[in-house]
C-alpha cells in the first residue's frame, strides 16, 4: 500500500521555465536501469552539469537553480507552463521524487506527466500564472523565507507573499478519485482488481472475436 | 453489443470507441475502467513493471494480448556480437526473460519483425480500428492513424494493464483537426503536422484528443497518417485520431495478426461504424488549409518553434511577451542561430533519416528519390535507419539501401538510434543534425546536440547540399514528382 499524502510543507527552488521536457528532467541515456531507485543522481543532470570533456567528470553549475546552497534542501519545485511535457517516462517523477522534492507547483501540466506523478505521490499542483509569478520573485529574493503549506485535502496552498502583511491561500484542483487515493493511500492496481467479475463479464460479452489476435506459427512469428 | 449511447446522440469517433470500451462507467469520483485491446512493450519502460507483477505475486492477465520488441538502446551496427554498453544489453536482456516468465510473444533481435514498437504493431496488422492500445511511450499516439485509441502510458499503468488488462480513465476533450485542400508538392506528412503544432503550441492538445480530418488528411496513405497521428503527443495531446477507411482497411487485410475470413466480415462491419458521426459535436475545432503550406523546419527547442523553409529565423525583439522573448532567445542561443537568418542556407553537420516518426518504407523511398545519383556533403555525416526490420528487407529488396550506400549514406539496422541517442548513435554538442524524428529538445540526440526537425525529403536534401534546402526550388519537378508518389 502507498503511504497516505495529506499535508505537506517546506521551501521550494524556482525554476523559471516553460515546456520542461522531460528529456530535461532525465536525460534518455538514464533510463538504462531496471530499478526505480537512485535515479535522482540523474534529475536535471544536463542542467546541474556541465561537461567537461568526454574523459573528465563533469562540473556542477552553480547558476543553476538546485546547485544553490539557499534551495539546496526545499521539497518544492516551482515551475512555468507545461511541466513534463514529452516523453511518457515514469524515471521523471522517479527521479523528482528520488531527489527528494514532494510536490511540484506549475501553472500548467503535462496529461502523462501529471498522471505518472500522482501514481507515485509527487504531487502536482496547478496554481495560477499571477501566483506562480509572486512565488518566483518572493523565491528568488528571500529563498529561505518562504513557506508553503500544501493542504491535500481541502486542497489548498498557504504561502506568506513577500509584498503582503497577510498570508495568501490559494485553491488547486485535484481530481476527487485522486485525492481519495493520495489520502487513503489507495493501491489502485487493487482497487481494479477487485472489480474483476466486471473485467470478466466484459472479456465475455463484449470483446469480439476478431479483436483476438490469432496464435501465429512459429515460423511467421519469428 | 450496442454501438449507440441510450441517448442517440451523435458522437465522435473517439466516444465511440471510449463507449465500446467501458468494462464500468465513470462515476462521480471513480474513473471509468477502460479495457485495453493491445498492449505493446519495449525494454526501457517495462522492466519495473514486470517486477512489480512479480513482488504482488501476480501473472499478466492477458499475454495473448501483450507484444512486446527491442528498439529503444539496442545498436544499430552488430546487434549479433558483443554490446559496448553493459547496461542496455542487461536491459535487453532483462526484457526477453522477462518475456519468458510471463508468455509474452516477443519480437527480438532475432526475430524478421523486430522494429520500432510503432512501426511493429502496424506491420504485423495488431493495430486494429476501434481497438485500444497502450504502450509505455508517448508515441503510442502513432497507431491512431487506424481509428484505435491508443496512447502511452507510463511504467505504474503498464504494471496496472499487466494485472488487470484495463487502465482507470478520465476522457478527454476533443478536438478536430480540419485540413482542407490539398498538400503541394514537395510537402509531406511531417510538414503537416509541424505546421499543426507550430499552430496549436506545444500544450495547445493537452487535455484533448485530437482528430485530423478533411480532404487532405483523407489523401494520406497509410504511413502519411501514422507520421500525423505520431506526433500529437508533440501538441500534448495524448492521443491523435483518423476515422478508418478504405485506405486503412486495404493495408490491414491480410496482414499477420490482421482477423482473417468471418471475423474480417465482422471487424469491417464493426470499422464502418466508427467515423464520426456527421453532426456529432468536437469541444474545439481548427481548420488549415493544405494548399498554403510549404516544407517546415523547426529552429528552437520544441516542436512549436517550426516556421516554413522560405522563412527566416524570428527575432526575440519582435516578441512582445517577455517570457516568450526569453524562451525564444535562449533557444536560439542553444541552436546557435542568428535572428532574422534566413532558414535556407544554415548549414548541417549530421543528417538522421528514421524514427518512429519516419522510418517506414514510404519515407526511405521518399529520401532515397532525393539522394538518388548524388552524394553527402563533404563533411556531413548521414544515417539512415530503417524503422524494422520488414522495413529494411523491403527497402532492400527495391534497392534502396544501394541509392543510400553509394550517395555516402550510413545504412543501419533498425532501432530508435538517433532518435533518443540510448545506443551510442549521438549527435556530437553543437553540432546540427537535420532530423525526420519528432522531438528537437535540448539534447535530445546527445548531450549538446542540436536538432532541425524536417521531413525525411528535406533531410535527404539537407545532407546532399550540406545545408537546409527549399527541396521545391533546388530539385526538379520530376524529382519532387517521385517524393510525393512515394509518400514522404
Ligand atoms: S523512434 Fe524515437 S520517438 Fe519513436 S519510439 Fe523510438 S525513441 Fe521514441
Amino acid at each position: 500500500m502507498p503511504e497516505p499524502v495529506t499535508y505537506l510543507e517546506g521551501t521550494a527552488a524556482p525554476l523559471e521555465r516553460n515546456h520542461v521536457d522531460t528529456d530535461q528532467i532525465i536525460p534518455a541515456r538514464f533510463l538504462k536501469g531496471t530499478v526505480k531507485q537512485g535515479l535522482g543522481a540523474c534529475l536535471f543532470y544536463d542542467w546541474r552539469y556541465r561537461p567537461n570533456g568526454p574523459h573528465a567528470e563533469p562540473d556542477l553549475d552553480p547558476d543553476f537553480v538546485l546547485n544553490q546552497p539557499a534551495y539546496a534542501q526545499a521539497p518544492f519545485l516551482v515551475a512555468g507552463h507545461n511541466f513534463g511535457c514529452g516523453s511518457s517516462r515514469e524515471h521523471a517523477p522517479w527521479a523528482l521524487k528520488d531527489y527528494g522534492f514532494q510536490a511540484i507547483l506549475a501553472i500548467s501540466f503535462a496529461d502523462i506527466f501529471c498522471n505518472n506523478a500522482l501514481k507515485n505521490r509527487l504531487l502536482p499542483v496547478a496554481l495560477p500564472e499571477p501566483v506562480i509569478r509572486t512565488l518566483f520573485l518572493d523565491l528568488q529574493s528571500q529563498p529561505q523565507q518562504q513557506r508553503i503549506q500544501i493542504e491535500v485535502d481541502a486542497q489548498r496552498v498557504t504561502f506568506v507573499p513577500a509584498l503582503s502583511d497577510g498570508t495568501e491561500t490559494v485553491a488547486f484542483a485535484l481530481n476527487p478519485f485522486w485525492k481519495t487515493c493520495l489520502l487513503k493511500g489507495v493501491d489502485e492496481v487493487g482497487y481494479t482488481l477487485s472489480q474483476a467479475d466486471a473485467i470478466d463479464a466484459y472479456e465475455t460479452a463484449q470483446l469480439p472475436a476478431w479483436m483476438i489476435p490469432p496464435t501465429l506459427p512459429a515460423s511467421i512469428a519469428q | 453489443m450496442t454501438h449507440l449511447n441510450s441517448f442517440n446522440t451523435p458522437q465522435t469517433l473517439y466516444q465511440k470507441i471510449w463507449q465500446r470500451h467501458l468494462v464500468s462507467h465513470q462515476a462521480e469520483d471513480a474513473p471509468a475502467v477502460l479495457y485495453i485491446d493491445r498492449h505493446l512493450v519495449h525494454e526501457v519502460t517495462s522492466p519495473q513493471a514486470f517486477a512489480g507483477i512479480q513482488q504482488r505475486g501476480l501473472r499478466l492477465r492477458r499475454p495473448d494480448l501483450t507484444f512486446a520488441t527491442m528498439d529503444h538502446s539496442i545498436p544499430t551496427l552488430n546487434q549479433q556480437s558483443t554490446w559496448p554498453d553493459a547496461q542496455a544489453a542487461q536491459q535487453v536482456a532483462q526484457l526477453v526473460e522477462n518475456c519468458k516468465i510471463f508468455g509474452v510473444p516477443l519480437f527480438g533481435l532475432d526475430s524478421v519483425h523486430q522494429g520500432i514498437v510503432h512501426v511493429m504493431g502496424p506491420e504485423l496488422g495488431l493495430t486494429l480500428p476501434g481497438s485500444t492500445i497502450v504502450c509505455g511511450d508517448s508515441h503510442t499516439a502513432t497507431h491512431g492513424a487506424f481509428g484505435a485509441l491508443a496512447f502511452g502510458i507510463g511504467t505504474s499503468e503498464i504494471e496496472h494493464v499487466f494485472a488487470t488488462q484495463c487502465l482507470l480513465q478520465f476522457p478527454s476533450k476533443t478536438m478536430a483537426i480540419e485540413v482542407s485542400g490539398q498538400l503541394p508538392l514537395g510537402v509531406s506528412a511531417k510538414d503537416l503536422i509541424l505546421a499543426i503544432i507550430a499552430r496549436i503550441g506545444v500544450g495547445g492538445g493537452t487535455g484533448y484528443v485530437l482528430e485530423y480530418r478533411g480532404e487532405a488528411v483523407r489523401a494520406l496513405s497509410m504511413e502519411g497518417r501514422m507520421t500525423l497521428c505520431n506526433m500529437s503527443i508533440e501538441a500534448g495531446a495524448r492521443a491523435g485520431l483518423i476515422a478508418p477507411d478504405d485506405t486503412t482497411f486495404h493495408y490491414l487485410s491480410g496482414r499477420p495478426y490482421a482477423p482473417q475470413g468471418k471475423q474480417w466480415e465482422d471487424a469491417l462491419s464493426s470499422w464502418k461504424q466508427l467515423p464520426s458521426d456527421p453532426d456529432a459535436v468536437f469541444d474545439t475545432t481548427v481548420h488549415l488549409n493544405a494548399n498554403t503550406l510549404e516544407p517546415m523546419v523547426t529552429y528552437g527547442t520544441n516542436p512549436e518553434m517550426a516556421l516554413g523553409i522560405s522563412q527566416s529565423v524570428p527575432d526575440p525583439r519582435q516578441v512582445a511577451d517577455s517570457q516568450s522573448r526569453q524562451g525564444l532567445e535562449e533557444a536560439l542561443q542553444y541552436m546557435g542561430l542568428t535572428p532574422g537568418q534566413p532558414l535556407v542556407h544554415q548549414p548541417v553537420d549530421v543528417v538522421f533519416i528514421g524514427s518512429c516518426t519516419n522510418g517506414r518504407l514510404e519515407d526511405l523511398r521518399a529520401a532515397a528519390a532525393i539522394a538518388r545519383e548524388q552524394r553527402v556533403a563533404e563533411g556531413v555525416r548521414a544515417l539512415v535507419v530503417p524503422g524494422s526490420q520488414q522495413v529494411k528487407r523491403q527497402a532492400e529488396a527495391e534497392g534502396l539501401d544501394e541509392v543510400f550506400k553509394r550517395a555516402g549514406f550510413e545504412w543501419r539496422e533498425p532501432g530508435c538510434s538517433m532518435c533518443i541517442a540510448m545506443n551510442g548513435d549521438m549527435v556530437s554538442p553543437g553540432q546540427v543534425c537535420a532530423s525526420t524524428s519528432n522531438r528537437n529538445f535540448k539534447g535530445r540526440q546527445g548531450p549538446g546536440s542540436r536538432t532541425l526537425l524536417m521531413s525525411p525529403a528535406m533531410a535527404a536534401a539537407a545532407a546532399v547540399h550540406g545545408r537546409l534546402v527549399d527541396i521545391r526550388q533546388d530539385f526538379s519537378q520530376s524529382v519532387l514528382a517521385a517524393v510525393a508518389s512515394q509518400g514522404g
